[in-house]
């Protein structure tokens, strides 16, 4: 009975995070556009625009190979996969045991390393520009990610994050200060993983400014729709990892119903929060060089290992 | 009872006779060229089945009565040497095949010689890894480098090559002879050469190091590490691809399996200062390498340095693994070694299958630069589809079977901390974080190499006629292929038999461990507990498929499937050529710009009234100009003065006699 009703909330979660996906982004840009002083489209104009673009023929290069057609798939497929993993309403998934977070974070490398081959296969300037930015960004901000990851490893001694979730829930609430160090390099690397300001800005299609917009410039219809809302899943994921992290109050420890509905509130709410921090946060940062991307990434770096060294420090 | 020893020994007798019949063939004119290569393949195809069938047996001798009497070949076989004779096997099943092919267009004379030499060079790599004594160790060594050699050379006679293959056979010989130095000093003075002699050595603490150092100088030479790896660059593109293929991907495995054989089994005790040696000079090494690697234009060269990196992750991994062993984790010291025997049996299968991708690209187009590649995916979409599960596996994409070592690795380290050594402590996580930015620039490398050869628009009008493989080249790349997915999805497989070669080689008699033992440990990858860390290939492929087909079922039921081929848009810009796709110097320009320390670049830029201006720009690896062209300079000086003796006058030259003779008989009175 439990394998089947921790099976029923497992397709629970992940459709409700793919689904709610496109409603959060839309939250974002809808706060974005008060703090502007704008009236806004809505939560619900990404759901708009993909339907649009779904209605929409897509059009493909007559260079294109089956990569470029692949591509949005695969990263689709990636980012739906790892929904399946995050602890978000439950801890126990089923499908948490299929990967670690280091596995996890692997299947981002796969979405991106597959979108920037697609970005430079149709051959044009902006394609290859944006893929080899992405790619940049990429592996300077892996170092980061891997030592807030060693941090909280430390600390609960796993890398699973329904372990990791677990033992911060039964454990006593201990403010740990090399969590904040850690909290604070993985937002960073969150706004850097998933093309936010300061590092990309995801309305701009000024060329030279662009890194992920410019990968998937040839994409259309079908093809677009899927990349557009693999994107806002992957930045819910990436909300969802750090919430399982940093603040994993109100996920439920027994799959039952009322948990379940509980837990599912709790996160709702987080979002919101977080949605119209990450707006305020963007209003108010302007976009940096290129240039200066590895400085900020290096800072994410350098305070991960000061979360590293404290925690290691604290233990002995 | 089947004893594998003579298996193995009828092998690599057979391979030598391959080859010198192959050889005589070939020379008198008569095309045997695919049949040769095929008797070569069923040489590998043998040994696989030997060696993974008795992998679990026990070790044992054979006392060979050959050569210099008194002095008889001593072989062996232990699930060490078994499974480096797998790795051997293996990725060189797939070269052969690919070989039939590959030299059919040269003339029966090179091809002759190339059939020679490529039989001797797998026979004296099988010999070096059955030898149990320090005198046939060191013969089938040279063989191995001479066959080697000549493989390099044997081409092309241009002066390029020649140097390549001078710099090569240079660098080898300082590592025989840091080799011969480090058994010597095992040895003590004994007339016994036998590794079991080695064995039960009584060495102090300070000349056990000294025999590690040696070791680690003497095989590193062959491995690339730092600073020996220039040769690495150099050769490679120089050689034909199959011989790359076979250097790059097995040769420089025997120097991991020379260190491993010293380090491990023949010094007993470790110490935590050799670890420490070892995993800095990996890390050096891995990071010197990949950022050399993202900067190139020659996509031999790049794979050349993509293969020093990789060595340099293998050293760091076994400087880790001797870490965890010398203060008695020898749990996490088996993990640690597991993770990086299963990386040098993926970068063996990896590095053969790219640089055999890259002989194929050299065949249909003649270019090895990358700025006159591009848009072959179209033109040869078997090499394209198969190299780019090549790429993205040793990029670190799960799924396939470079990320398992990786992972495994990282989860060595994550276990770093219950080594208490303060000053260690700290470093540890760094190496971690040293070795995840290095995984990832190593696939910004892979997509630079990949996107700008397969991708795009053609850079050159002769690139249209590029025609694909042929039957056979595309057999080997298969093979190869197919070994790579298997041990992505399935890594079990591999990663039992493995834990019996680290459980031998850390002398754990009984293997209590629960390695990789869990309930559903067919389905997912458990390193030591569930909760810690598990990773389940097999299901990650299982559901991305599914989910790609209810995608498409969706998008059809509700949407439609529509498709309409035009231009490429590209922000609407009319007028764009190919030309104006990102090079490979434009990929590498982050790279120039963040590591300008590492590199030595000599730029020229055209100034603002310059009437036929261009621009032009080198970029060497900054220890030639540090480390190598220093010491040829002061070499070349001081044999300047020595040669100021030599006067060509006889009575100058008894005044040296008397002098001489005065000095000694001052220094005995």
């Amino acid at each position: 009975m439990n394998i089947a009703l921790a099976i029923v909330f497992q397709i629970i979660q992940s459709a409700l995070l793919i689904l709610i996906a496109p409603i959060f982004t839309g939250w974002v840009c809808q706060n974005r556009s008060w703090l502007n002083n704008k009236k806004g489209a809505g939560i619900f104009q990404p759901y708009r625009q993909l339907h649009k673009l779904f209605l929409k023929d897509s059009l493909l290069a007559y260079n294109a190979s089956p990569i470029f057609r692949i591509t949005p798939y695969i990263y689709f497929s990636a980012m739906c996969l790892i929904t399946a993993i995050i602890p978000v309403l439950s801890i126990s998934l089923p499908f948490a045991p299929v990967a670690d977070v280091i596995a996890l974070v692997s299947l981002f490398a796969l979405a991106r390393i597959f979108l920037a081959l697609a970005a430079m296969d149709i051959g044009t300037a902006f394609g290859s520009m944006g893929a080899r930015r992405a790619m940049l960004v990429a592996f300077l901000t892996e170092p980061a990610m891997l030592m807030v990851f060693f941090n909280i490893a430390l600390i609960h001694q796993s890398t699973a994050l329904a372990t990791i979730v677990s033992t911060a829930l039964t454990h006593a609430l201990t403010i740990n200060p090399s969590i904040s160090f850690a909290a604070v390099a993985f937002v960073m690397v969150l706004l850097a993983e998933n093309a936010r300001i300061p590092i990309d800005n995801p309305t701009t299609h000024l060329e030279l400014t662009m890194i992920h917009e410019a990968m998937i410039l040839e994409y259309s219809g079908r093809h677009l729709a899927l990349i557009e809302w693999a994107s806002s899943v992957k930045l819910l994921n990436y909300f969802a990892i750090g919430l399982a992290l940093f603040f994993p109050w109100g996920i439920a420890t027994l799959p039952t119903f009322s948990g379940i509905i509980n837990a599912g509130l709790i996160f709702l709410i987080k979002l919101l929060v977080l949605g119209s921090g990450l707006a305020i946060f963007e209003i108010t940062t302007a976009k940096m060089r290129i240039f200066r991307v590895p400085e900020l990434l290096t800072v994410a770096f350098v305070l991960a290992i000061l979360g590293v060294l404290i925690q290691l420090l604290g233990v002995r | 009872m089947f004893d594998p020893i003579y298996a193995v020994l009828c092998i690599a007798t057979y391979w030598f006779f391959v080859g010198i019949i192959g050889g005589v063939l070939l020379r008198n004119r008569i095309r045997c060229l695919r049949v040769i290569f095929s008797l070569g393949t069923l040489g590998s195809v043998f040994l696989l089945v030997t060696s993974s069938l008795s992998l679990n047996k026990f070790p044992s001798d054979l006392l060979l009565s050959i050569g210099i009497p008194e002095y008889p070949f001593r072989l062996h076989w232990d699930p060490l040497t078994g499974f480096f004779l797998i790795l051997l096997s293996v990725p060189s099943l797939g070269i052969s095949v690919f070989s039939g092919d590959y030299f059919r267009h040269l003339d029966c004379r090179t091809q002759g010689m190339i059939c020679f030499n490529y039989h001797l060079f797998l026979a004296s790599m099988t010999w070096v890894l059955i030898a149990a004594d320090a005198y046939s160790f060191l013969i089938a060594w040279e063989l191995m480098a001479l066959s080697s050699y000549f493989l390099i050379v044997a081409f092309k006679s241009t002066q390029e090559t020649q140097q390549a293959g001078f710099l090569y056979f240079l660098i080898a010989h300082i590592g025989a002879l840091a080799i011969l130095l480090s058994f010597a000093l095992m040895l003590q003075g004994q007339t016994d050469f036998s590794f079991a002699a080695m064995r039960h050595a009584q060495l102090s603490p300070a000349s056990a190091t000294m025999v590690f150092l040696l070791a680690l100088v003497g095989f590193g030479a062959k491995a690339g590490l730092l600073p020996f790896h220039v040769w690495l660059p150099e050769a490679h593109p120089a050689a034909p691809s199959p011989i790359s293929a076979l250097m790059s991907g097995v040769m420089l495995k025997m120097a991991v399996y020379g260190i491993l054989r010293v380090a491990f089994d023949f010094l007993i005790k470790q110490e935590v200062s050799w670890g420490m040696t070892a995993l800095i000079i990996g890390l050096l090494t891995a990071l010197f390498g990949i950022i050399l690697a993202a900067v190139q234009t020659d996509m031999k060269r790049l794979l050349a340095y993509s293969s020093i990196e990789n060595l340099g992750l293998i050293t760091a991994g076994l400087g880790l693994s001797i870490l965890f062993n010398a203060t008695n984790h020898s749990q996490l010291a088996v993990l640690t070694l597991v993770a990086v025997l299963f990386h040098c049996f993926n970068h063996a299968l990896l590095k053969s299958l790219l640089f055999l991708g890259t002989g194929s690209v050299l065949h249909a187009t003649g270019e090895r630069n990358l700025g006159r590649l591009g848009g072959l995916f179209s033109r040869m979409p078997w090499v394209a589809s198969l190299i780019l599960i090549g790429v993205l596996a040793i990029a670190g994409v799960p799924m396939l079977n470079g990320f398992v070592s990786e992972w495994l690795l990282l989860q060595a380290f994550l276990f770093s901390p219950q080594i208490s050594i303060p000053s260690l402590i700290m470093i540890l996580p760094i190496a971690a974080a040293i070795i995840v930015f290095v995984i990832g620039l190593a696939a910004y490398v892979m997509v630079k190499f990949y996107g700008i050869i397969f991708l795009g628009k053609p850079r050159e009008s002769t690139l249209t006629h590029a025609a694909d493989a042929s039957a056979l080249e595309k057999c080997g790349l298969v093979w190869l292929v197919g070994i790579c997915c298997l041990l992505g999805l399935f890594p079990l497989i591999l990663l039992r038999p493995l834990t019996l070669v680290a459980d031998f080689l850390l002398r754990l008699t009984s293997p209590t461990f629960s390695l990789f033992h869990t309930k559903h440990s067919w389905l997912f990858l458990v390193p030591i507990q569930a909760q810690r860390a598990s990773y389940s290939p097999l299901v990650f492929f299982c559901v991305m498929m599914v989910i790609y087909v209810v995608l498409v079922i969706l998008i059809r039921k509700f949407y439609h499937g529509r498709l309409r081929r035009t231009h490429a848009w590209d922000g609407g810009y009319p007028g764009q050529t190919a030309r104006m796709q990102d090079t490979a110097e434009g990929f590498g320009q982050p790279i120039k710009h963040i590591f300008k320390p590492f590199l030595h670049i000599y730029l020229e830029v055209p100034k603002a009234d310059d009437k036929n201006p261009h621009y032009r720009i080198q970029i060497a690896d900054r220890l030639w100009h540090v480390l190598y062209l220093p010491l040829k300079k002061s070499i070349f000086y001081i044999a300047k003065w020595v040669s100021k003796l030599q006067q060509g006058r006889i009575s100058s030259y008894l005044i040296y006699s008397f002098i001489t003779l005065l000095i000694l008989l001052w220094w005995v009175l």
